[in-house]
């Protein structure tokens, strides 16, 4: 049982990133129906700028003191940096691909999504970035289950963009609009919403919380590297799928479920296999159901 | 002698290859209502969709309230006041009616003339205000097309283009919308051009009258000398 409860933890907090991952996957396929393979690479720019910005609060000293300060400046530059990434990646691209096939969009993407994971090997080098291992040391302990700080942090903050980008989609104006735009860009045209502004802003969005993502898989796992956005991001993009693409909810739930899957499987089955069990899921769900869990029917179903 | 506050001058428009509208000039005076009618496929809905810069004019100008608006951005053209009430009447489906209505007012921010606009929405079309919550693809043709037309009326038009106001709705419907279109012109001065096959009923709501066909205007007259003509009897109007 405290095996059981202490995997569902484990399970939470990669979930969890998994879900801000699939997001962006979700939300760009609602407005523009085009799978961002590139996505993941803001998954591993966010990783790394969190990665610099910390090394650099380490070196100065102002870790010990602030950790807190120090932890909230890198998720905001880490996210502002690939928010402001996205939008350059989605005009250089995408919106001049806009009027073409979407095969055309979709194989810029991979070529994206190459370019930004060799620009990163070539600018932080092919070695682990080491994230600093003295931030939230500390663990709760609940007879055999043991929870540490910097999971409570992880689940927190998963939590908190969750629900925070819930409001800002389905309470907010602006949240209308990018439901508008993606069920009916014409008509948001003619109400004076501007597509352009509004799949700008979905792309930052999207990479914002991928970003985030990165910096936790650094602090959880200690580094990151230049290739780490290829399998995550599959995986996401699997979530996404499990949940219904272009379904925000279904976004999270198949995060969610994906790494409750991956950690259960490799702690109940085998760890060797750990990386299977997301694409079993992905094959299974496209060959009985490729609506996903909350989608209704594949042109309908949208933000 | 005032200026047109709409004009089209010798527009050529198409889809491609295909061009659909091949020299349409058209004017609109302040407070009007204009009708467009004619056959399926005689351009009138490209004619509307040029005018909101969603079609690109390759050849013509399109004059709104004294600028030339070939180069405005279509989502520009609501804030100027050019709103149009597209053909099939594109409720955002999965919005809630209020969401629908709360979009109209996209770009304004006056918060608290916003409610009251919402408000005054659902005084004049009270079937909405009942189903509020309810999203939009879920209502009937007849609520969808009132909750289109408050929808626009949100942007505070001054010049509100109706593509087909009365297509797939019950006799009565449609007499309560037209009952609306004329209400909107009266009380709130708004000038309005107005597409429909229905050449009987749009001509009985219009002062003019443009008869299209195959992308060119055939005849321009006065909405009574229309419904009064023969050829245009016969042609559209059953006879």
């Amino acid at each position: 049982m405290e095996y059981f409860i202490q995997q569902l933890i484990n399970g939470l907090t990669l979930g969890g990133m998994y879900a801000l991952i699939a997001l962006g996957y979700t939300m760009v396929y609602g407005v523009i129906q085009l799978i961002n393979f590139a996505h993941g690479e803001f998954f591993a720019a966010g990783g790394y700028i969190g990665a610099i910005v910390l090394a650099y609060f380490a070196g100065v000293g102002y870790m010990e003191s602030h950790p807190i300060i120090c932890l909230t400046a890198s998720f905001m530059i880490a996210m502002a940096y690939c928010a402001y990434l996205a939008i350059g990646v989605e005009k250089i691209a995408y919106k001049p691909l806009r009027k073409q096939s979407r095969l055309s969009a979709l194989l810029s993407a991979l070529g994206m999504s190459i370019f930004l994971s060799n620009g990163m090997m070539l600018t932080q080098g092919v070695y682990d970035a080491i994230y600093p291992s003295e931030l939230f040391q500390g663990r709760f302990d609940f007879g055999m289950i043991s929870v540490s700080y910097l999971q409570v942090t992880i689940v927190t903050l998963t939590a908190a963009l969750l629900v925070g980008l819930n409001i800002l989609v389905f309470k907010t104006k602006i949240g209308m609009a990018m439901r508008a735009t993606a069920q009916d860009k014409t008509m948001s045209a003619l109400v004076a919403i501007s597509s352009n502004r509004i799949i700008s802003l979905t792309f930052a969005i999207g990479a914002g919380l991928a970003a985030s993502a990165g910096i936790m898989y650094g602090l959880y796992y200690g580094s990151v590297k230049y290739d780490m956005g290829f399998v995550p991001g599959i995986k996401a993009f699997a979530a996404a799928v499990l949940g219904g693409i272009g379904n925000i909810t279904g976004a999270m739930l198949g995060g969610l479920i994906i790494g409750m899957v991956e950690i259960f499987g490799a702690g109940y089955i085998s760890g060797e296999y750990k990386d299977v069990f997301a694409f079993i899921i992905l094959i299974a769900v496209l060959y009985f159901k490729p609506t996903g869990i909350m989608g209704e029917n594949i042109d309908d179903t949208r933000v | 002698m005032t200026q047109p506050i709409l004009e089209l001058k010798n527009i050529h428009s198409g889809y491609g290859s295909i061009k659909a509208l091949k020299g349409v000039s058209i004017r609109v005076m302040p407070g009007e209502v204009v009708a467009i009618i004619g056959a399926n496929g005689a351009g009138k809905s490209t004619t509307l969709m040029t005018i909101c810069g969603i079609i690109a004019a390759e050849q013509g100008e399109v004059w709104y309230d004294g600028r030339m608006i070939n180069k405005v951005s279509p989502e520009k053209l609501p804030t100027l006041g050019l709103c149009q009430v597209p053909e099939g009447r594109r409720i955002f489906p999965r919005l809630s009616v209020e969401e629908n209505l709360i979009l109209g007012a996209f770009y304004r921010n006056d918060t608290e003339a916003i409610a009251k606009d919402i408000q005054h929405a659902y005084e004049m079309f009270p079937i909405l205000g009942e189903r509020c919550n309810q999203e939009g693809g879920t209502l009937s043709g007849g609520e969808q097309q009132m909750l289109a037309i408050a929808r626009a009326l949100m942007t505070k038009p001054k010049v509100l283009l109706l593509d087909e106001p009365s297509l797939g709705l019950a006799p009565i419907i449609v007499q309560q919308i037209f009952d609306i279109i004329e209400r909107i012109n009266k009380e709130d001065g708004t000038t309005i051009l107005l597409v429909e096959q229905n050449a009987n009923l749009a001509l009985q709501a219009a002062a003019r009258g443009y008869v299209m066909e195959t992308g060119e205007i055939s005849l321009e007259d006065d909405a009574d000398a229309l419904l009064n003509n023969p050829k245009i009897r016969e042609a559209y109007l059953g006879e």
